[in-house]
C-alpha cells in the first residue's frame, strides 16, 4: 500500500479537536471549578472539618444511638402506617384528579388555546410551591395530624403526576382517536375508547412512581406536625432519645424499602 | 348518493385542497380515487365524513345537506359511514373484538359504554363482522398481535360494525405486501357486492385500481382530471392524470394468481 493518494501535511502535528474548542472545554472547565470553590467557601465545607469530625461520628453512633429501643417498636410501626396511609391516601385522591385535568393539560385532546394555557400555567405554579410549604400552610388551616399531611401531598404530587401524564397522553397516536370520531363517536368516547387504552399502562406506572415519592416526602412533612413518623421523629429529637430514634430509622428503612421494591417490580411489570 | 356541488376547500394555512369539485358518486358503486401524493385524495374522502371540513358549496350525502346538520347530525351521519385507514389505526392494546366494538359507540347510550356496556346483539354483529373477514379466532387478542393484514381487517370488521351505507378507505393496502393486498382489495369487493356498501377508496398503484374499480377518478392538484367508468381507462389515462409517464413504482406489481 502507498499513501500516494493521501495529501500530505509536511511535518505539521494535526490536532483531534479544534484550537477553538479547546479554548472554549478550558474556559468552561475553569469557571466549572470556580463555582466549585465558591460553594465550598460559602459553605464552609472543607475536607478537615469532615475528617475531624468523623471520630465524633462514630462515637455518638456507639453511645447514642446503638443499641435501638426495641420496645419502641409498636410505636414506631404505628407512626410508619400512618405515614403509609397518608401517601396511599393522597396519591389515590391526585390520580383521581390527574385524569380529567391531564386532558385538559395535553395540547392533541384540548383544541382550545386559551384554556391549555391557563391550565399549563396554573400547573407551573403549583409544582413550584413546595411540599414543606403545603404542609405549614395546612397544618396551619386544618391543625396538627395526618390530615394536613393528606392535604400537602395532594397538591404537591397533583402537579407532577398531571405533568407526566398529559405528556403522555401528547405522545399517543391520534390515528386511533380519529377512527372513533371517524365512525360517529362524541368527545367522551374518543377519549374512553380512543385514548385511555393507548396510556393506562404508563398512568399506573407514574401513579406508582408518585406513591413512592409520596411515602418520602410525607416522612419529611411530619417535622413540621402534619403527622406520621416524620413527626415521632421530630419529637423523640427534640428529647435526644436516640435509642427510639435508630427504631424509627430501622423501621423507616424496612418500610420505604418495601414499599420501593413492591413498586418497581410492578411498574416493570406493566409497560 | 353522495353528491359534490362545487366543492372547495381551503386549510388554515391557505393551502387548498380541493378546487371546485363536482362529482356524483350513486349507491353501491365501487368508486376508485386515483393521483399522485398530494393530488388531494386524502382531502377528497376525508371531506365526505368530514373529517376535514370543505370551505366552499355544497355537499350531499343521502338527501342531506351534509355541511348543516349540526354536531349531533354530524355524529349520526358518520355513524353512517365507514372509514379504513392506511395505518389500521386501531387501540393496540385493546382487543380485536373491543376494537370492533368501538364501531357500536355512535348507536349506543355514552354513559353506558364508558362503562363498556354494549347489548348483546352488538357483541354478536361484532362476531359476525369478524367472521365475515375470516378472524373470529382472534377475537380476544391484543390487536397488535396479529399481522398487518389481520389489523386491516379488523378495521374492515370495525367499519362494518356501523352498518354502514358508506366505507371510504384512505390507501387501505399501501402497507401491505401485494398478496394481502389483493385478499384486503377482494375483501372490500365482496363487501360491496354483497351489501350494497359504496366504496369510495384511494389507492395509488394503478393495476390494482383496474381491478378492482366500477369507475376511476383521477385528481390532479385538487381538481377532478378524469372521471369514468373503468372500461373506458387506458394508461394514457393515468398519464395524463400524474402528468407523467407510467413508472414501475406506480404498478404493484405482483401478477394474482387465482
Amino acid at each position: 500500500m502507498t499513501n500516494e493518494n493521501q495529501p500530505q501535511h509536511n511535518n505539521k502535528k494535526i490536532p483531534i479537536i479544534s484550537s477553538r474548542m479547546k479554548k472554549m472545554t478550558t474556559t468552561v472547565l475553569l469557571v466549572v471549578v470556580a463555582l466549585y470553590l465558591a460553594s465550598a467557601y460559602q459553605t464552609d465545607a472543607t475536607p478537615d472539618r469532615i475528617i475531624e469530625g468523623f471520630p465524633n461520628f462514630v462515637l455518638f453512633f456507639i453511645e447514642d444511638m446503638w443499641p435501638p429501643n426495641w420496645g419502641y417498636f409498636d410505636t414506631a410501626f404505628f407512626a410508619l402506617l400512618e405515614t403509609w396511609n397518608i401517601a396511599f391516601l393522597a396519591t389515590t385522591l391526585t390520580a383521581i384528579f390527574t385524569l380529567p385535568i391531564a386532558f385538559l393539560a395535553a395540547n392533541n385532546v384540548n383544541k382550545n388555546a386559551a384554556l391549555y394555557h391557563f391550565v399549563r400555567l396554573s400547573l407551573n405554579v403549583l409544582r413550584t410551591i413546595p411540599d414543606l410549604v403545603w404542609a405549614v400552610l395546612f397544618v396551619a388551616i386544618v391543625g396538627l395530624g395526618a390530615l394536613s399531611g393528606m392535604l400537602a401531598l395532594f397538591f404537591f404530587s397533583l402537579g407532577i403526576l398531571i405533568k407526566f401524564v398529559s405528556e403522555t397522553i401528547e405522545a399517543i397516536d391520534d390515528g386511533p382517536m380519529d377512527a372513533i370520531r371517524a365512525s360517529g363517536g362524541n368527545t367522551l368516547q374518543v377519549i374512553m375508547y380512543g385514548a385511555i387504552p393507548q396510556f393506562m399502562p404508563q398512568f399506573i406506572s407514574y401513579t406508582l412512581y408518585v406513591l413512592e415519592i409520596n411515602v418520602r416526602a410525607s416522612i419529611v412533612l411530619g417535622f413540621v406536625g402534619a403527622g406520621g413518623i416524620g413527626y415521632l421523629l421530630q419529637q423523640q429529637l427534640s428529647v435526644f432519645r436516640y435509642d427510639n430514634i435508630s427504631t424509627v430509622i430501622v423501621i423507616t428503612f424496612l418500610g420505604v424499602t418495601l414499599i420501593d421494591w413492591i413498586s418497581t417490580v410492578l411498574r416493570k411489570r406493566l409497560v | 348518493m353522495i353528491k359534490f356541488d362545487n366543492v372547495s376547500l381551503t386549510y388554515p394555512n391557505g393551502y387548498q385542497g380541493l378546487k371546485n369539485i363536482n362529482l356524483e358518486i350513486p349507491k353501491g358503486e365501487f368508486v376508485v380515487i386515483v393521483g399522485l401524493s398530494g393530488a388531494g385524495k386524502s382531502t377528497l374522502i376525508r371531506s365526505i365524513n368530514q373529517m376535514v371540513r370543505p370551505t366552499e358549496g355544497q355537499l350531499i350525502i343521502d338527501d342531506q345537506d351534509a355541511l348543516s346538520v349540526g354536531k349531533k347530525g354530524l355524529r349520526e351521519m358518520r355513524r353512517d359511514i365507514g372509514m379504513i385507514f392506511q395505518n389500521y389505526n386501531l387501540v393496540k392494546r385493546s382487543s380485536v373484538l373491543r376494537n370492533v366494538l368501538a364501531g357500536r359507540l355512535g348507536y349506543n347510550n355514552t354513559l353506558r359504554t364508558l362503562v363498556n356496556l354494549f347489548p348483546q346483539d352488538d357483541l354478536q354483529l361484532a362476531m359476525n363482522c369478524l367472521d365475515r373477514v375470516g378472524i373470529t379466532d382472534k377475537a380476544y387478542q391484543r390487536a397488535d398481535t396479529l399481522s398487518g393484514g389481520q389489523q386491516q381487517r379488523v378495521s374492515i370488521a370495525r367499519a362494518l360494525a356501523q352498518k354502514p351505507g358508506i366505507i371510504l378507505a384512505d390507501e387501505p393496502v399501501a402497507s401491505l405486501d401485494p398478496p394481502t393486498a389483493h385478499a384486503v382489495m377482494k375483501d372490500l369487493r365482496d363487501i360491496n357486492k354483497e351489501d350494497n356498501i359504496t366504496m369510495v377508496i384511494n389507492l395509488h398503484a394503478i393495476d390494482l385500481s383496474m381491478e378492482y374499480a366500477d369507475r376511476i377518478i383521477g385528481l390532479r392538484e385538487g381538481e377532478v382530471v378524469f372521471d369514468g367508468k373503468v372500461d373506458a381507462v387506458t394508461e394514457e389515462t393515468f398519464e395524463d392524470i400524474y402528468g407523467r409517464s407510467i413508472k414501475e413504482d406506480d404498478l404493484l406489481g405482483e401478477v394474482e394468481t387465482e
